[in-house]
């Protein structure tokens, strides 16, 4: 899961424009500048990496997804389960 | 300047073809948004649309002519007869030749494009039907409406994503109202819920599995919606000199570019065209009754649009009532602008305001008056219609009673 998370992080801060280094789990993706529609093609990119499906609707992005770490959790856990389930 | 009034009026939604049937069903809160069946939905997770229900293409043209339209053609064709037919015009002579045909629309055939694509990409076909390109190209809807009328004038469509049609009313007005033409057939129609445009919409993650509840707290969304509403507008002295029923009056335009995002929406680009429309029209805010949103459902749309209305009217905005039709039909894209000016006249015509429904909990960021639920008695003599697109182009049409 390390590796997923270090994944993660690579992506958000290629979108992003950012330095990885900037990516603390606890940052809020406003605070870094990413707005919803950033997070749109985030969670595209991470689907297309992993092939699972991310349930987010931007809508609901500031209660859904409001931290770093909150996008690595929902990663970890689509990747773990679709481990599970092989 | 003449003064430009509307006398024909039709529409194809999902309440039916019709506009009994349209103002029925929005003057009751009916919401006509249900699971999507023209298509398997198994694939998809948005599974909900405002289809047209049970659309017939043989019980509206000939066998020949059905293979040459596309669905959205044909919503425009059938709803500009029923336009036609209530204003009375006879087109003959020159007066077809003085008749502009402005239809806005905001992908044309995509049915089409979607058939064709499926066949080569999908099912490796070597060919696709040859009337691929005049059914999906987007002036397809304008130019079917010319030939089935015989409107030899001005004749193009407009496309501006959702404003497409609130942009075609207001230039055909324009152009009536400055004496270019005498008379216009103008609208919009729309047909794009195909599976391909569900999985460009999905990945936007703007779409709602569950509802449209434009204004409510708990929005989750947009809803897709087809169909197509048109209308006849001429000069007041026209009319009156045929003696034909004049269903209300157009008094004003305003349009906007916010030149910021291509998909969020602004609050000063929205403002800029609301208060446009008011400049256009002379018209002071208090003037205004009420106001047929945009009201897409989205969290940023409800939210800007709420502030626009505040910085656009003042004191006033909390005296308006303001309502989202789409909440009942769905998002019609390039059609939505007509079917929302038909929701508009009709409730300057019966003094009813149709409701927002789907209402949930009401949003600390959306403070106005939405119509909750069920439609309300009021005299409405001068009405707006908003349309924000995508792409930051914004429409708003001002109509009065007569």
């Amino acid at each position: 899961m390390a590796d997923v998370k270090k994944e993660v992080l690579g992506i958000i801060a290629a979108k992003a424009s950012l330095d990885v280094a900037v990516l603390d789990p606890a940052a809020k993706l406003t605070d870094l500048n990413i707005a919803s529609l950033d997070v749109v093609e985030i969670v595209f990119a991470l689907e297309e990496r992993y092939d699972i499906q991310i349930p987010f609707n931007a809508n609901k992005a500031r209660t859904e997804f409001e931290t770093v770490g909150d996008v690595i959790r929902a990663v970890e856990s689509l990747v773990s389960g679709k481990a599970d389930n092989r | 300047m003449r003064r430009v009034v509307i006398t024909g009026r039709g529409v194809v939604s999902a309440f039916g073809i019709g506009v009994e049937g349209f103002w029925a069903g929005l003057a009751k809160g009916r919401c006509a948004i249900g699971p999507i069946a023209n298509f398997p939905t198994d694939r998809l997770t948005v599974k909900i649309a405002g289809e047209v229900p049970g659309f017939d293409p043989a019980a509206h043209f000939d066998t020949r002519r059905i293979g040459l339209m596309d669905r959205v053609s044909q919503f425009a064709v059938v709803a500009s007869r029923e336009a036609v037919a209530q204003s009375g015009l006879s087109f003959a002579d020159d007066v077809g030749t003085r008749t502009a045909t402005i239809i806005g629309t905001g992908v044309g055939g995509m049915i089409a494009v979607d058939d064709s694509y499926k066949k080569l990409y999908g099912e490796n076909g070597q060919r696709v039907h040859p009337f691929t390109i005049p059914r999906f190209m987007a002036n397809a809807p304008t130019s079917h409406i010319t030939m089935e009328h015989g409107l030899t004038g001005p004749a193009y469509t407009i496309a501006s994503a959702c404003a497409s049609a609130t942009h075609a009313i207001g230039h055909a007005y324009q152009l009536v109202r400055a004496g270019v033409v005498e008379a216009a057939v103008t609208g919009g129609a729309e047909s794009c819920i195909t599976f391909g445009t569900m999985k460009g919409w999905e990945a936007m993650r703007v779409m709602s599995a569950e509802c449209c509840r434009p204004f409510s707290r708990n929005r989750n969304g947009m809803v897709l919606g087809e169909g197509a509403a048109v209308f006849v507008l001429e000069s007041l002295e026209s009319a009156h000199a045929r003696g034909a029923d004049i269903l209300a009056e157009v008094i004003g335009i305003g349009m906007s570019a916010d030149a910021r995002d291509i998909t969020a929406p602004d609050v000063k680009g929205a403002a800029r065209a609301i208060s446009a429309a008011l400049a256009c029209a002379r018209l002071n805010p208090e003037d205004v009754q009420y106001v047929n949103a945009h009201g897409t459902g989205t969290a940023a749309n409800d939210a800007t649009e709420t502030r626009a209305i505040h910085q656009a009217f003042g004191f006033h905005a909390r005296r308006l009532a303001v309502s989202s039709s789409k909440s009942m039909f769905g998002h019609a894209l390039g059609a939505a602008g007509a079917l929302e000016l038909l929701a508009t006249v009709e409730a300057l015509r019966h003094g009813v305001v149709p409701p927002t429904v789907n209402f949930g909990d009401p949003d600390p960021e959306c403070d106005l008056d939405y119509v909750p639920d069920t439609a309300r008695d009021q005299n409405i003599r001068v009405a707006l219609s908003n349309s924000f697109a995508f792409g930051g182009l914004n429409g708003v049409l001002a109509v009065a009673k007569i």
